[in-house]
């Protein structure tokens, strides 16, 4: 099972990665929310894996648990994240609507007959 | 805290809290605006003389507020006499200020804005001379940077007011830093960052091998601040502001910072060989440098203001000297420049009012025009001189006795030499002020016919000047104060008398050579003006202007070569050192045996692990055609929650499914105004040197993963399972964690994420009143669309669904805190039942029937978290605590009432405010790009139809 989580949290950073240099606003989007998801993951993964243990207090004598921290810390990152992929969104379709293109580097300057410090 | 201590607290805190008078009462008109600033400055003067008593038969007022213990910062203040001495100088000094500016701003000047920043400005000052802990004053001295920056440059039209304000905050900033690095290492030698600890330390920090740097360090900000050769060329310049500031600035306050530190410092750094070197020296080349220029400068300003920057050179001088006697002549001094300083820079402000200029050369003959402001500009110019009877010649006595018994480098007569020298320049430029300004004929040609000013403007010098006469008469009245300010200089029990005749000493004569030397000097001007402006020398301004162009010239190079525009490229490297730097701890320290064994892994879990690698690669490969990729993303999340519930994440689970629907209909919304298809432009180079990075990335990452679940760990989650039901209330720990536990963290959380939606919305707004509006208002979809919007089906699904889904959510917000659930998840519930109607039955017959603002939504949810957070004050518990009691009503099961659940109904708000203004944000754009509207709930009625066929 630990193989398994490791190697989800490792696939999914590297698909995070890739999109996240890519060169257009909409993959690097995408992007990032395949890297919340590995940094979601691997937080909780901190409190080690627990199968059938539940951070739900029994009431009827001792159960073991498992750590509840972590998924309180991930609950609050799950909604940010998407606080932050809906502010990239509106940033990103911003920028598209303005700029007519939706590359996310700048221009960079002419070398035939720009001048030097030019930036559009 | 003692009586004492609260007026204390009360007069630092009054400019700044007058700061925001002036800005409104401006409405009202001049006056009353001046007024209101007066208010403030007369009220912490008032309480200031309360004080005074105490502080003048030898005892020190103390207040302390802790702020940050941690650090050893604490808000703490105490008054003594050097402080007494300051601040009654900036406050009265400030007072007369207000009355004076009232009547030499023009009409044009924002009054408001003025006052304000001399309020501050004078907040700033006050917390300096009040401050008991260094690194309070540290701040304030950073403020009074700012703050005076906000004032040189009030002039904005002005080109040299703007260079000159920049110039004075780069010096004094530059100095700043300097002095924090000083403060913090002499914080470190003593062990407190209290000045009373610092200042009772002296033998301590003079031998410490750190003694040298911290020194040095704090020099360099007194130095700066109180501009000291090769500091002092910022003076000059910041005389482009309103007189107002540069009569405030130059001679009660600001350049005195400098001094005030260096005589506040005196007991703790004063005394060894190094402090009189730098020191004295420094402050006797400033003098006589400082006075040199000003003799031949032909601006009034310029000429007060090198003459400024001489009589602070005699201030450090004296502090230099290490000696008691000194000191107390320092004090005296400080007190006396200030009267006629302020005094002389009033003047020289009357005189341009009045004659349209300043320069000396257009000038003279005033005497006849202006007779009171040639009596007051004349008492304090020969104050400035040192002629007896008035104040100047007293405190420049006791300069010339100290320094004519100084040795310097086994010189005798090096020091009382160099110190008449400076001694004669003051006399020789005093004498051009009057003589040149006021005096010989009258002329014709002035700009503009001067007169005396209205009385409101010259009341305030006046009163300077009569303090100049009477302390010069009978100095025996302000004897108590300079004993209270020489006494907390010097940590000494000191009796000083304030003598007009000391007999034939030596001083004496020098003050005579001086007086007699400065005349002659004065009536060979002509021919001495002309050697010196033939004479090379360098020019300060270009040459800080020169290192500023390299400065910004260096900045620019990195700049340009390291911040190209090209993010990606920034991220590669970001990622690529990241990576690095795992290796380099990894391959640092070993790796401790595994210490869990491997769980077993059913097959279901095989099955979903292969969809979510499986849908990422394809996500990678297929990103191109971006809605299919984002379908794919909604695989790779479900898995994930799928993988929650397995893992004994039931919260997760539900919070990961609620959100990921939610995630994948606002980019499904936004996908809707961009391409459909992403260009493949990256080359083969680029795409393998990407895919480099990324598969190291994720196999460190993965390989990390492994690394630490294989192996246990202390953690402080025993403490959130034992405490969670009788601290917190609840059997679902995460949720007590959230809202208990770490309640201060969730509240911080739901205002980032309340910011969060109001920035969509201004977004949204800024782009729909942009150049972009007119685009999307072109939109053309070259796909088709379906020509049934709102499916009957659909409508009468979700209307039927809206209060299943209600009640679910409520369901899960009540249950959240014993069982999984809360306000996030239901927040997120509710918010997806609402986005099924904006779906189905359209944008406009929802907004419709839409009762509160989102935006109240999230001010609502975070005031009902603060105010929840905030009752446990009540009770005098932290912020945050929470309460909880069983209540049973007959015909319901007992059940729990906590306060924890208010706090919840904050977050809940919170989030589906949040969530929906962000939805409906980008639903607005939609709008905009020509989606019709639907007062209706279908694009056609049935029932309408049934009646045509009933018809027919």
């Amino acid at each position: 099972m630990e193989l398994i989580v490791a190697s989800a949290i490792g696939v999914l950073t590297a698909g995070g990665v890739y999109l996240m240099l890519r060169l257009r606003t909409f993959p690097v989007i995408l992007g990032l929310a395949l890297l919340s998801y590995a940094v979601n993951v691997f937080i909780f993964a901190s409190g080690r894996l627990a199968i059938d243990m539940s951070p739900i207090l029994s009431k009827y004598g001792d159960a073991t648990y498992t750590d509840p921290l972590p998924q309180a810390l991930v609950l609050t990152a799950i909604v940010i994240s998407f606080g932050m992929t809906a502010v990239l969104v509106m940033i990103g379709l911003g920028a598209f609507l303005e700029a007519q293109n939706d590359r996310i580097d700048l221009d960079q300057p002419e070398d035939d007959g720009g001048t030097k410090d030019h930036r559009s | 805290m003692s009586h004492g201590g609260n007026l204390l607290l009360l007069i630092s805190l009054l400019p700044f809290l007058g700061a925001l008078l002036p800005g409104l009462m401006i409405r009202a008109g001049r006056t009353t605006c001046t007024v209101a600033t007066a208010v403030p400055t007369a009220l912490a003067l008032t309480m200031l003389a309360i004080l005074a008593p105490e502080v003048l038969r030898g005892g020190i007022v103390q207040a302390e507020v802790t702020w940050l213990p941690q650090l050893g910062l604490t808000a703490s203040f105490f008054l003594d006499g050097l402080g007494l001495l300051f601040a009654g100088m900036i406050l009265g000094v400030g007072l007369l200020i207000t009355l004076y500016a009232r009547f030499y701003l023009s009409s044009e000047d924002p009054m408001g804005q003025f006052y304000t920043y001399l309020l501050l400005f004078q907040g700033a000052m006050l917390g300096i001379v009040l401050s008991d802990n260094i690194l309070l004053l540290l701040v304030f001295w950073e403020l009074t940077s700012l703050s005076s920056f906000l004032l040189i440059g009030y002039w904005k039209h002005l080109p040299e007011g703007r260079q000159g304000a920049r110039m004075a905050l780069t010096v004094t900033g530059a100095g700043g830093l300097a002095m924090i690095g000083g403060m913090l290492i002499l914080g470190n030698i003593v062990g407190s960052y209290d000045l009373t600890d610092i200042l009772a330390s002296g033998d301590i920090i003079r031998a410490s091998d750190w003694y040298m740097p911290a020194l040095i360090l704090i020099l360099l900000g007194a130095f700066t601040k109180s501009a000291q050769f090769p500091f002092h060329f910022w003076l000059p310049h910041a005389m482009a502001a309103p007189t107002p500031v540069s009569a405030y600035l130059h001679s009660a306050t600001m350049v005195k910072a400098g001094v005030f530190l260096m005589a506040r410092m005196w007991p703790a750094l004063a005394g060894t060989d190094a402090w009189f070197y730098i020191v004295a020296t420094t402050g006797l080349v400033t003098m006589v440098l400082g006075a040199a220029i000003a003799l031949f400068k032909d601006d009034l300003k310029a000429l007060l203001a090198f003459s400024t920057v001489s009589h602070l050179g005699l201030l450090t001088m004296l502090l230099g000297f290490g000696t008691e006697a000194a000191a107390v002549a320092a004090v005296f001094h400080i007190i006396n420049h200030l009267t006629f300083k302020a005094a002389l820079f009033m003047t020289a402000g009357i005189i341009d009012h009045e004659a349209h200029t300043r320069d000396i050369k257009r000038l003279g003959g005033l005497r006849h025009l202006m007779p009171v402001t040639f009596i007051i500009g004349t008492i304090a110019a020969l104050s400035m001189a040192g002629i007896p009877l008035f104040n100047g010649f007293l405190s420049k006595e006791m300069m010339l006795e100290e320094a004519s018994h100084t040795d310097w480098l086994g010189s005798h007569l090096a020091v009382p030499v160099t110190a008449t020298f400076g001694a004669l320049l003051s006399v020789a430029y005093s004498f051009r002020f009057v003589v040149h300004v006021f005096l010989g004929p009258k002329r014709d040609d002035y700009p503009h016919t001067p007169h005396d000013p209205p009385f409101g403007m010259w009341a305030a010098p006046a009163l300077l000047v009569v303090a100049v006469v009477v302390i010069g008469v009978a100095p025996y009245l302000v004897e108590g104060l300079v004993t209270a300010a020489a006494n907390a200089v010097t940590g000494a029990d000191l009796h000083p008398h304030l003598k007009i005749w000391h007999g034939f000493t030596p001083a004496l004569w020098m003050s005579v050579a001086a007086t007699v030397g400065g005349a002659v000097l004065l009536s060979l001007y002509a021919p001495l003006n002309k050697i010196w402006i033939n004479a090379p020398r360098p020019e300060a301004k270009a040459i800080f202007d020169w290192f500023m162009a390299r400065l910004v010239a260096v900045a620019g190079w990195i700049t340009e070569t390291t911040h190209t525009g090209a993010i990606s490229r920034y991220l590669a490297i970001f990622t690529v050192t990241a990576v690095g730097l795992g290796w380099f701890a990894f391959a640092g320290g070993g790796l401790a045996a595994p210490t869990r064994a491997l769980l077993p892994v059913p097959p279901v879990i095989a099955v979903g692990w292969v969809m979510l690698v499986v849908a990422t690669i394809s996500v990678v490969f297929m990103h191109h055609r971006r809605f299919r990729a984002l379908v794919l993303i909604g695989v790779i999340g479900l898995s994930i929650s799928a993988g929650f519930v397995y893992l004994s994440a039931p919260d997760l689970a539900l919070t990961q499914i609620s959100v990921e629907t939610v995630t994948i209909m606002l980019l499904l919304l936004a996908l809707h105004f961009m391409p459909q298809i992403t260009p493949k432009e990256s080359p083969v180079g680029l795409k393998l040197r990407d895919g480099t990075i990324a598969v190291a990335a994720g196999s460190g990452v993965g390989a990390l993963a492994y690394a630490f679940l294989l192996r246990d760990v202390d953690t402080i989650s025993g403490y959130h399972l034992d405490n969670s039901y009788e601290g917190g209330g609840g059997t679902n720990v995460v949720n007590v964690i959230l809202v208990d536990f770490r309640g201060y963290d969730t509240y911080g959380e739901i205002i980032v994420l309340g910011i969060a939606g109001l920035v969509i919305f201004a977004l949204m707004h800024a782009l729909l009143d942009g150049p972009a509006a007119k685009r999307l208002k072109a939109t053309v979809y070259d796909y088709d669309r379906s020509r049934d919007r709102h499916p009957l089906m659909m409508v009468v699904v979700t209307r039927v669904l809206m209060p299943i889904a209600s009640l679910v959510g409520l369901y899960i917000f009540l249950r959240g805190h014993n069982e999984p659930g809360g306000g996030f998840v239901a927040g997120l519930v509710i918010a997806i039942a609402l986005l099924m109607q904006y779906m189905a039955s359209g944008f406009a017959w929802t907004q419709e029937r839409k009762r509160i603002e989102y935006h109240t939504m999230i001010g609502l949810g975070v005031v009902i978290a603060g105010l929840t957070g905030a009752g446990a004050w009540l009770l005098g518990r932290p912020f945050l605590t929470s309460a909880y009691t069983y209540v049973h009503i007959p015909p319901i099961e007992e059940f729990e009432l906590a306060t924890a659940m208010l706090f919840d109904l904050g977050v809940f708000l919170t989030v589906l405010g949040a969530v929906m203004l962000m939805l409906y944000s980008l639903s607005r754009i939609a709008r905009f790009a020509g989606e019709t509207v639907n007062p209706e709930p279908m694009d056609y009625d049935p029932g309408e139809q049934a009646e045509d066929k009933a018809g027919t």
